[in-house]
Protein backbone atom coordinates (compact mmCIF):
# COMPACT_ATOMS: atom_id res chain seq x y z
CA UNK A 1 0.00 0.00 0.00
CA UNK A 2 2.81 2.44 0.82
CA UNK A 3 5.65 1.07 -0.37
CA UNK A 4 8.28 3.88 0.78
CA UNK A 5 10.27 3.09 -2.14
CA UNK A 6 11.50 6.66 -2.52
CA UNK A 7 12.91 6.28 0.89
CA UNK A 8 15.89 4.19 0.27
CA UNK A 9 18.65 6.17 -1.25
CA UNK A 10 22.02 7.40 -0.25
CA UNK A 11 21.71 10.55 -1.86
CA UNK A 12 22.61 13.90 -0.22
CA UNK A 13 18.35 14.67 -0.02
CA UNK A 14 18.21 11.12 1.75
CA UNK A 15 20.83 12.30 4.28
CA UNK A 16 19.41 15.55 5.14
CA UNK A 17 17.83 16.27 8.48
CA UNK A 18 14.35 15.62 7.82
CA UNK A 19 13.04 18.19 10.79
CA UNK A 20 14.95 20.67 7.71
CA UNK A 21 13.69 18.79 5.04
CA UNK A 22 9.94 18.98 6.44
CA UNK A 23 10.17 22.83 7.20
CA UNK A 24 11.13 23.03 3.59
CA UNK A 25 9.03 21.10 1.47
CA UNK A 26 6.25 22.88 3.39
CA UNK A 27 7.06 26.43 3.37
CA UNK A 28 8.36 25.59 -0.56
CA UNK A 29 4.98 24.58 -1.13
CA UNK A 30 2.85 27.58 1.22
CA UNK A 31 4.99 30.10 -1.27
CA UNK A 32 4.00 28.39 -4.49
CA UNK A 33 0.49 28.12 -3.77
CA UNK A 34 0.15 31.82 -2.89
CA UNK A 35 2.53 32.73 -5.86
CA UNK A 36 0.25 33.71 -9.40
CA UNK A 37 3.37 35.49 -11.08
CA UNK A 38 4.69 33.71 -14.40
CA UNK A 39 8.61 34.27 -13.18
CA UNK A 40 7.71 33.13 -9.67
CA UNK A 41 5.94 30.01 -11.18
CA UNK A 42 8.37 28.87 -13.88
CA UNK A 43 11.28 29.66 -10.68
CA UNK A 44 9.29 27.40 -8.64
CA UNK A 45 9.73 24.42 -11.40
CA UNK A 46 13.18 25.14 -11.85
CA UNK A 47 14.20 24.90 -7.92
CA UNK A 48 11.84 21.71 -7.44
CA UNK A 49 13.66 19.90 -10.62
CA UNK A 50 17.15 20.68 -9.33
CA UNK A 51 16.00 19.45 -5.76
CA UNK A 52 14.86 16.35 -7.73
CA UNK A 53 17.40 15.86 -9.44
CA UNK A 54 19.72 15.52 -5.78
CA UNK A 55 17.43 13.25 -4.82
CA UNK A 56 18.21 11.04 -7.69
CA UNK A 57 15.33 9.35 -7.55
CA UNK A 58 14.64 6.22 -10.38
CA UNK A 59 13.28 8.07 -13.24
CA UNK A 60 11.24 4.69 -13.86
CA UNK A 61 9.18 5.46 -10.67
CA UNK A 62 9.04 9.13 -10.67
CA UNK A 63 7.80 9.34 -14.17
CA UNK A 64 4.25 7.12 -13.68
CA UNK A 65 3.96 9.87 -10.12
CA UNK A 66 3.94 12.91 -12.20
CA UNK A 67 1.89 11.46 -15.23
CA UNK A 68 -0.70 10.97 -12.77
CA UNK A 69 -0.76 14.22 -11.23
CA UNK A 70 -1.00 15.69 -14.79
CA UNK A 71 -3.69 13.74 -16.27
CA UNK A 72 -5.79 15.22 -13.38
CA UNK A 73 -4.62 18.15 -14.05
CA UNK A 74 -5.21 17.92 -17.30
CA UNK A 75 -8.79 18.02 -16.86
CA UNK A 76 -8.72 21.58 -15.28
CA UNK A 77 -7.64 22.38 -19.08
CA UNK A 78 -10.70 21.24 -20.78
CA UNK A 79 -12.60 22.73 -18.18
CA UNK A 80 -11.05 26.38 -16.77
CA UNK A 81 -11.16 27.46 -20.33
CA UNK A 82 -14.62 27.19 -20.90
CA UNK A 83 -15.79 27.83 -17.31
CA UNK A 84 -13.46 31.00 -16.49
CA UNK A 85 -14.79 34.39 -18.06
CA UNK A 86 -12.17 36.91 -19.93
CA UNK A 87 -11.38 37.45 -22.77
CA UNK A 88 -12.37 35.14 -25.64
CA UNK A 89 -10.05 33.34 -28.10
CA UNK A 90 -12.88 31.56 -29.32
CA UNK A 91 -16.54 31.71 -29.67
CA UNK A 92 -19.08 29.39 -31.00
CA UNK A 93 -22.67 30.41 -29.64
CA UNK A 94 -22.70 30.14 -25.93
CA UNK A 95 -19.77 28.18 -25.59
CA UNK A 96 -16.59 30.57 -25.59
CA UNK A 97 -13.32 29.96 -24.48
CA UNK A 98 -10.96 32.11 -22.60
CA UNK A 99 -7.43 33.29 -22.40
CA UNK A 100 -7.75 33.48 -18.79
CA UNK A 101 -8.86 30.05 -18.31
CA UNK A 102 -5.70 28.88 -19.96
CA UNK A 103 -3.69 30.62 -18.03
CA UNK A 104 -4.80 29.57 -14.56
CA UNK A 105 -5.34 26.08 -16.13
CA UNK A 106 -1.22 26.98 -16.61
CA UNK A 107 -0.53 28.13 -13.21
CA UNK A 108 -2.62 24.95 -11.64
CA UNK A 109 0.29 23.20 -13.97
CA UNK A 110 2.82 24.88 -12.85
CA UNK A 111 2.13 24.61 -9.28
CA UNK A 112 1.36 21.42 -8.84
CA UNK A 113 4.19 19.86 -10.94
CA UNK A 114 6.32 22.00 -8.48
CA UNK A 115 4.97 21.27 -5.57
CA UNK A 116 4.70 17.34 -5.95
CA UNK A 117 8.70 17.61 -7.20
CA UNK A 118 10.06 18.85 -3.82
CA UNK A 119 7.65 16.90 -1.52
CA UNK A 120 9.23 13.66 -3.74
CA UNK A 121 12.81 15.33 -3.46
CA UNK A 122 12.38 16.07 0.20
CA UNK A 123 9.62 14.09 2.54
CA UNK A 124 9.58 11.11 0.24
CA UNK A 125 13.17 10.89 0.55
CA UNK A 126 12.68 9.75 4.80
CA UNK A 127 10.83 6.86 5.80
CA UNK A 128 7.56 7.76 6.89
CA UNK A 129 9.18 6.65 10.63
CA UNK A 130 11.30 9.74 10.44
CA UNK A 131 9.30 12.23 9.29
CA UNK A 132 6.92 11.07 12.06
CA UNK A 133 10.31 11.46 14.64
CA UNK A 134 10.96 14.98 13.11
CA UNK A 135 7.40 16.10 13.32
CA UNK A 136 7.35 15.50 17.17
CA UNK A 137 10.82 17.11 17.27
CA UNK A 138 9.70 19.87 15.47
CA UNK A 139 6.93 20.16 18.39
CA UNK A 140 4.13 19.48 16.24
CA UNK A 141 0.89 18.65 18.04
CA UNK A 142 1.52 14.85 19.47
CA UNK A 143 -1.95 13.77 18.38
CA UNK A 144 -1.19 14.84 14.95
CA UNK A 145 2.09 13.08 15.03
CA UNK A 146 0.43 10.26 16.40
CA UNK A 147 -2.43 9.61 13.92
CA UNK A 148 -0.23 10.23 11.01
CA UNK A 149 2.11 7.25 12.67
CA UNK A 150 -0.46 4.99 13.58
CA UNK A 151 -2.36 5.51 10.62
CA UNK A 152 0.65 4.58 8.10
CA UNK A 153 0.99 1.43 10.72
CA UNK A 154 -2.97 0.60 10.57
CA UNK A 155 -3.95 0.86 6.85
CA UNK A 156 -1.69 -2.38 6.39
CA UNK A 157 -3.39 -4.37 8.81
CA UNK A 158 -7.17 -2.96 7.43
CA UNK A 159 -5.78 -3.70 4.09
CA UNK A 160 -5.04 -7.60 5.00
CA UNK A 161 -8.58 -7.50 6.71
CA UNK A 162 -10.07 -6.15 3.90
CA UNK A 163 -8.11 -8.76 1.35
CA UNK A 164 -9.67 -11.69 3.78
CA UNK A 165 -13.51 -10.46 3.21
CA UNK A 166 -13.00 -10.13 -0.38
CA UNK A 167 -11.12 -13.45 -0.51
CA UNK A 168 -14.06 -14.91 1.90
CA UNK A 169 -16.70 -13.73 -0.80
CA UNK A 170 -15.00 -14.72 -3.79
CA UNK A 171 -14.47 -18.27 -2.57
CA UNK A 172 -18.61 -18.45 -2.23
CA UNK A 173 -18.74 -17.41 -5.70
CA UNK A 174 -19.21 -13.13 -5.56
CA UNK A 175 -19.04 -11.99 -8.61
CA UNK A 176 -19.38 -8.46 -8.42
CA UNK A 177 -22.30 -6.86 -10.83
CA UNK A 178 -23.64 -3.56 -11.34
CA UNK A 179 -26.94 -4.93 -8.67
CA UNK A 180 -28.45 -4.24 -4.97
CA UNK A 181 -26.75 -7.66 -4.09
CA UNK A 182 -22.94 -6.01 -4.88
CA UNK A 183 -23.68 -2.55 -3.73
CA UNK A 184 -24.76 -4.43 -0.12
CA UNK A 185 -22.41 -6.76 -0.13
CA UNK A 186 -19.47 -3.72 -0.79
CA UNK A 187 -21.17 -1.72 1.91
CA UNK A 188 -21.10 -4.87 4.25
CA UNK A 189 -17.41 -4.99 3.27
CA UNK A 190 -16.68 -1.10 4.69
CA UNK A 191 -19.04 -1.37 7.51
CA UNK A 192 -17.11 -4.67 8.90
CA UNK A 193 -13.93 -2.92 8.41
CA UNK A 194 -15.01 0.08 10.41
CA UNK A 195 -16.34 -1.55 13.29
CA UNK A 196 -12.99 -4.07 13.16
CA UNK A 197 -10.79 -0.69 12.93
CA UNK A 198 -12.57 0.79 15.87
CA UNK A 199 -12.54 -2.40 18.16
CA UNK A 200 -8.71 -2.73 17.07
CA UNK A 201 -8.12 0.71 18.10
CA UNK A 202 -9.38 0.01 21.40
CA UNK A 203 -6.56 -2.66 21.46
CA UNK A 204 -3.66 -1.03 20.66
CA UNK A 205 -4.61 1.80 22.78
CA UNK A 206 -4.96 -0.91 25.84
CA UNK A 207 -1.57 -2.42 24.55
CA UNK A 208 -0.16 1.08 24.72
CA UNK A 209 -1.85 1.56 28.51
CA UNK A 210 0.05 -1.38 29.45
CA UNK A 211 3.23 -0.05 28.51
CA UNK A 212 2.97 2.90 30.07
CA UNK A 213 1.69 4.98 27.75
CA UNK A 214 -0.22 8.59 29.08
CA UNK A 215 -0.06 10.34 26.11
CA UNK A 216 3.22 11.80 26.01
CA UNK A 217 4.83 10.39 22.49
CA UNK A 218 8.60 9.87 22.94
CA UNK A 219 10.86 9.44 20.18
CA UNK A 220 14.25 6.92 19.89
CA UNK A 221 15.21 8.95 16.83
CA UNK A 222 17.69 11.77 17.21
CA UNK A 223 19.35 12.72 13.88
CA UNK A 224 22.14 15.02 14.46
CA UNK A 225 22.65 18.04 12.57
CA UNK A 226 25.20 18.08 10.78
CA UNK A 227 27.36 20.91 8.88
CA UNK A 228 25.76 19.44 5.27
CA UNK A 229 22.37 20.23 7.03
CA UNK A 230 23.66 24.14 7.96
CA UNK A 231 24.61 24.51 4.32
CA UNK A 232 21.54 23.25 2.73
CA UNK A 233 19.14 24.90 5.08
CA UNK A 234 20.56 28.46 3.92
CA UNK A 235 20.41 27.04 -0.05
CA UNK A 236 16.72 26.20 1.00
CA UNK A 237 15.70 29.21 2.58
CA UNK A 238 17.40 30.95 -0.36
CA UNK A 239 15.17 29.45 -2.92
CA UNK A 240 12.50 29.97 -0.98
CA UNK A 241 13.28 33.47 -0.53
CA UNK A 242 13.92 34.71 -4.26
CA UNK A 243 10.44 33.10 -5.07
CA UNK A 244 9.20 35.22 -2.14
CA UNK A 245 11.21 38.21 -3.91
CA UNK A 246 10.28 37.39 -7.70
CA UNK A 247 6.70 37.49 -6.55
CA UNK A 248 6.08 40.34 -4.11
CA UNK A 249 8.62 42.57 -5.15
CA UNK A 250 7.03 45.90 -6.61
CA UNK A 251 8.10 45.56 -9.92
CA UNK A 252 6.17 43.50 -12.16
CA UNK A 253 8.37 40.89 -14.29
CA UNK A 254 5.54 39.07 -15.61
CA UNK B 1 1.61 -12.32 47.33
CA UNK B 2 2.03 -10.00 44.16
CA UNK B 3 -1.85 -10.14 42.46
CA UNK B 4 -4.90 -10.55 44.41
CA UNK B 5 -8.46 -10.33 43.50
CA UNK B 6 -11.00 -11.06 45.71
CA UNK B 7 -14.42 -11.44 45.33
CA UNK B 8 -14.70 -9.55 41.96
CA UNK B 9 -17.95 -9.40 40.13
CA UNK B 10 -17.17 -8.53 36.45
CA UNK B 11 -19.88 -8.20 33.55
CA UNK B 12 -19.65 -6.72 29.71
CA UNK B 13 -22.91 -4.07 29.35
CA UNK B 14 -26.04 -6.59 28.36
CA UNK B 15 -24.38 -10.07 29.33
CA UNK B 16 -24.90 -12.07 31.82
CA UNK B 17 -21.65 -11.95 34.06
CA UNK B 18 -18.39 -13.31 33.72
CA UNK B 19 -16.92 -13.66 37.48
CA UNK B 20 -19.14 -13.79 40.18
CA UNK B 21 -17.20 -13.86 43.89
CA UNK B 22 -14.14 -14.84 42.21
CA UNK B 23 -11.03 -15.42 44.04
CA UNK B 24 -7.70 -15.74 42.61
CA UNK B 25 -3.87 -14.96 44.10
CA UNK B 26 -0.51 -15.58 42.33
CA UNK B 27 2.25 -15.51 44.66
CA UNK B 28 5.88 -14.27 43.70
CA UNK B 29 7.77 -17.00 41.56
CA UNK B 30 4.45 -18.88 40.89
CA UNK B 31 3.93 -20.23 37.47
CA UNK B 32 0.60 -20.23 36.48
CA UNK B 33 -1.29 -21.85 33.70
CA UNK B 34 -5.30 -21.27 33.26
CA UNK B 35 -7.36 -22.96 31.15
CA UNK B 36 -11.11 -22.86 30.19
CA UNK B 37 -13.33 -22.85 27.45
CA UNK B 38 -13.99 -19.70 24.78
CA UNK B 39 -15.75 -16.82 26.32
CA UNK B 40 -15.36 -18.04 30.11
CA UNK B 41 -13.05 -15.21 30.82
CA UNK B 42 -9.38 -15.66 30.60
CA UNK B 43 -8.37 -12.72 28.43
CA UNK B 44 -10.88 -10.56 30.64
CA UNK B 45 -9.09 -11.82 33.83
CA UNK B 46 -5.63 -10.13 32.26
CA UNK B 47 -7.55 -7.09 31.76
CA UNK B 48 -9.10 -6.54 35.53
CA UNK B 49 -5.32 -7.15 36.61
CA UNK B 50 -3.88 -4.79 34.34
CA UNK B 51 -6.47 -2.28 34.99
CA UNK B 52 -8.07 -2.05 31.44
CA UNK B 53 -11.60 -3.36 32.74
CA UNK B 54 -12.92 -2.35 36.10
CA UNK B 55 -14.88 -4.98 38.35
CA UNK B 56 -18.62 -3.90 39.68
CA UNK B 57 -17.44 -5.18 43.21
CA UNK B 58 -14.75 -6.81 44.64
CA UNK B 59 -11.36 -5.53 45.44
CA UNK B 60 -7.79 -5.82 43.39
CA UNK B 61 -4.65 -6.01 45.37
CA UNK B 62 -1.32 -5.46 43.13
CA UNK B 63 2.13 -6.25 45.10
CA UNK B 64 0.34 -5.44 48.54
CA UNK B 65 -1.30 -2.32 47.44
CA UNK B 66 -5.27 -1.69 46.29
CA UNK B 67 -5.75 -1.12 43.19
CA UNK B 68 -8.59 1.35 42.21
CA UNK B 69 -7.21 4.63 40.99
CA UNK B 70 -5.80 4.85 37.45
CA UNK B 71 -2.38 6.02 39.28
CA UNK B 72 -2.09 2.59 41.20
CA UNK B 73 -2.92 0.69 38.06
CA UNK B 74 -0.18 3.00 36.26
CA UNK B 75 2.58 2.33 38.88
CA UNK B 76 1.98 -1.44 38.71
CA UNK B 77 1.59 -1.39 34.84
CA UNK B 78 5.36 -0.86 34.82
CA UNK B 79 5.67 -4.02 36.87
CA UNK B 80 3.43 -6.42 35.05
CA UNK B 81 4.03 -7.11 31.74
CA UNK B 82 0.67 -8.22 29.48
CA UNK B 83 1.50 -9.83 25.83
CA UNK B 84 -1.75 -9.61 23.85
CA UNK B 85 -3.42 -12.40 22.02
CA UNK B 86 -2.61 -10.58 18.60
CA UNK B 87 1.02 -9.18 18.48
CA UNK B 88 -0.80 -6.75 15.27
CA UNK B 89 -2.19 -4.57 18.66
CA UNK B 90 1.05 -4.45 20.53
CA UNK B 91 3.44 -3.46 17.67
CA UNK B 92 2.19 0.03 16.70
CA UNK B 93 5.65 1.80 15.85
CA UNK B 94 7.62 1.94 12.60
CA UNK B 95 10.59 -0.06 13.40
CA UNK B 96 11.29 -3.28 16.33
CA UNK B 97 13.69 -0.84 17.81
CA UNK B 98 11.55 2.14 18.49
CA UNK B 99 8.86 -0.61 19.43
CA UNK B 100 10.60 -2.48 21.65
CA UNK B 101 12.12 0.95 23.08
CA UNK B 102 8.57 2.03 23.58
CA UNK B 103 8.05 0.88 26.77
CA UNK B 104 11.42 2.16 28.43
CA UNK B 105 10.95 5.25 27.14
CA UNK B 106 7.42 5.92 28.79
CA UNK B 107 9.39 4.68 32.31
CA UNK B 108 11.44 7.91 31.95
CA UNK B 109 14.84 6.46 31.16
CA UNK B 110 17.03 8.51 28.69
CA UNK B 111 16.70 7.77 25.00
CA UNK B 112 20.49 6.07 25.12
CA UNK B 113 19.65 4.09 27.80
CA UNK B 114 15.96 2.72 26.07
CA UNK B 115 18.11 2.30 23.40
CA UNK B 116 20.74 0.37 24.93
CA UNK B 117 17.82 -1.90 27.14
CA UNK B 118 15.90 -2.40 23.82
CA UNK B 119 19.07 -3.66 22.42
CA UNK B 120 20.43 -5.87 25.06
CA UNK B 121 16.56 -7.35 24.83
CA UNK B 122 16.60 -8.19 21.38
CA UNK B 123 19.78 -10.02 21.79
CA UNK B 124 18.89 -11.73 24.52
CA UNK B 125 15.75 -13.04 22.38
CA UNK B 126 18.25 -13.53 19.05
CA UNK B 127 16.28 -10.62 17.73
CA UNK B 128 19.40 -8.87 16.93
CA UNK B 129 19.37 -9.06 13.29
CA UNK B 130 15.79 -7.43 13.20
CA UNK B 131 15.81 -4.03 15.19
CA UNK B 132 15.62 -1.89 12.15
CA UNK B 133 13.05 -3.70 10.31
CA UNK B 134 9.64 -2.51 9.62
CA UNK B 135 7.28 -3.75 12.28
CA UNK B 136 4.26 -4.87 10.09
CA UNK B 137 6.82 -6.72 7.13
CA UNK B 138 7.32 -9.19 10.04
CA UNK B 139 6.01 -12.75 9.85
CA UNK B 140 3.68 -13.68 11.93
CA UNK B 141 6.30 -15.85 14.13
CA UNK B 142 8.80 -12.85 14.62
CA UNK B 143 5.82 -10.48 15.22
CA UNK B 144 5.09 -12.27 18.48
CA UNK B 145 8.86 -12.96 19.55
CA UNK B 146 9.12 -9.14 18.98
CA UNK B 147 5.64 -8.45 20.94
CA UNK B 148 7.50 -10.74 23.56
CA UNK B 149 10.49 -8.11 24.08
CA UNK B 150 8.54 -5.27 24.02
CA UNK B 151 7.44 -6.72 27.01
CA UNK B 152 10.47 -8.20 28.76
CA UNK B 153 12.40 -5.28 28.33
CA UNK B 154 10.62 -3.72 30.85
CA UNK B 155 12.04 -6.47 33.08
CA UNK B 156 8.75 -7.30 34.54
CA UNK B 157 8.01 -8.95 37.71
CA UNK B 158 5.19 -10.31 36.85
CA UNK B 159 4.13 -11.50 32.99
CA UNK B 160 0.67 -12.57 32.08
CA UNK B 161 0.23 -13.95 28.96
CA UNK B 162 -3.07 -14.08 26.16
CA UNK B 163 -2.90 -17.60 24.37
CA UNK B 164 0.88 -16.91 23.27
CA UNK B 165 0.91 -19.87 20.91
CA UNK B 166 -1.98 -19.68 18.77
CA UNK B 167 -0.58 -20.01 15.23
CA UNK B 168 2.42 -20.43 15.66
CA UNK B 169 4.99 -22.46 13.92
CA UNK B 170 6.69 -25.38 15.50
CA UNK B 171 9.96 -23.47 15.61
CA UNK B 172 8.71 -20.15 17.29
CA UNK B 173 6.89 -22.22 19.38
CA UNK B 174 9.75 -23.56 20.67
CA UNK B 175 11.55 -20.86 21.32
CA UNK B 176 8.54 -19.35 23.24
CA UNK B 177 8.46 -22.04 25.65
CA UNK B 178 12.56 -22.17 25.89
CA UNK B 179 12.53 -18.18 26.58
CA UNK B 180 9.21 -18.94 29.51
CA UNK B 181 11.19 -21.60 31.08
CA UNK B 182 14.55 -19.37 31.42
CA UNK B 183 12.47 -16.05 32.75
CA UNK B 184 12.32 -15.58 36.22
CA UNK B 185 9.24 -13.94 36.76
CA UNK B 186 6.14 -15.04 37.88
CA UNK B 187 3.42 -16.04 35.28
CA UNK B 188 -0.10 -15.98 34.30
CA UNK B 189 -0.54 -17.72 31.02
CA UNK B 190 -3.91 -18.40 29.12
CA UNK B 191 -3.50 -21.18 26.88
CA UNK B 192 -5.70 -24.21 25.01
CA UNK B 193 -2.62 -25.82 24.67
CA UNK B 194 -2.67 -27.96 26.99
CA UNK B 195 1.40 -29.39 26.04
CA UNK B 196 2.42 -26.37 26.06
CA UNK B 197 1.50 -25.45 29.74
CA UNK B 198 2.87 -28.47 31.34
CA UNK B 199 6.16 -27.18 29.65
CA UNK B 200 5.74 -24.07 30.98
CA UNK B 201 3.82 -23.32 34.27
CA UNK B 202 3.58 -25.77 37.65
CA UNK B 203 0.05 -25.23 38.55
CA UNK B 204 -3.25 -24.79 36.32
CA UNK B 205 -6.12 -23.21 37.48
CA UNK B 206 -9.78 -23.49 35.24
CA UNK B 207 -12.22 -20.91 35.23
CA UNK B 208 -15.94 -22.64 35.42
CA UNK B 209 -18.83 -20.25 35.73
CA UNK B 210 -17.62 -17.15 36.89
CA UNK B 211 -15.19 -19.07 38.81
CA UNK B 212 -11.52 -19.83 39.27
CA UNK B 213 -10.66 -23.40 40.92
CA UNK B 214 -7.11 -24.93 41.17
CA UNK B 215 -7.21 -27.69 38.59
CA UNK B 216 -3.87 -29.41 40.12
CA UNK B 217 -0.07 -29.78 39.25
CA UNK B 218 0.92 -29.31 35.33
CA UNK B 219 2.24 -31.61 34.83
CA UNK B 220 -0.56 -34.18 34.64
CA UNK B 221 -1.57 -32.37 31.75
CA UNK B 222 -0.86 -33.50 28.24
CA UNK B 223 -3.35 -34.06 24.99
CA UNK B 224 -4.05 -37.15 23.70
CA UNK B 225 -3.15 -38.49 20.57
CA UNK B 226 -3.47 -41.70 21.78
CA UNK B 227 -6.42 -44.52 22.38
CA UNK B 228 -6.62 -43.55 26.55
CA UNK B 229 -7.93 -47.65 27.28
CA UNK B 230 -4.47 -48.49 24.83
CA UNK B 231 -1.75 -46.28 26.42
CA UNK B 232 1.64 -48.24 26.89
CA UNK B 233 2.96 -45.42 28.94
CA UNK B 234 1.03 -46.09 32.25
CA UNK B 235 -0.37 -42.69 33.68
CA UNK B 236 -2.93 -40.86 35.61
CA UNK B 237 -5.02 -38.19 35.83
CA UNK B 238 -6.84 -35.82 38.49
Amino acid sequence: MIREEFSFGASVMHRLDPRLKLLAATGFSIVVALSTRWMALAGALIFASVLLMFARLPVKSVGPRLFAVNAFVGLFWVMLPLSVSGSPLYSAGPVSVSLEGFALAGRLTLKSNSIVMAFMALAATSSIGALGAAMNRLRFPEKLTLLFLLTYRYLFVIQEEYERLKRAALMRGFKPKTDLHTYRTYAYWIAVLFVRASARAQRVQDAMTCRGFSGKFHTLREDEWTFRDSAWSVVLTAMVLVLVMVEWSPVSCS
Amino acid sequence: MLIELENIHFSYSGHPPVFKEMSFALKPGEKVGMVGPNGSGKSTLLHLIMGLLKPSAGTIRLFGEKAETEKTFQKARMRIGLLFQNADDQLFSPTVIEDVAFGPLNMGVGTADARRRARETLEALNLTDHANRITHRLSGGEKKLVALATVLVMQPEVLLLDEPTTGLDEATYRRIVEILQKIEASCIIVSHEYDFLALTTRTVYALKEGKIDYNGDSSLLHSHYHFHPGGVVPHSHS
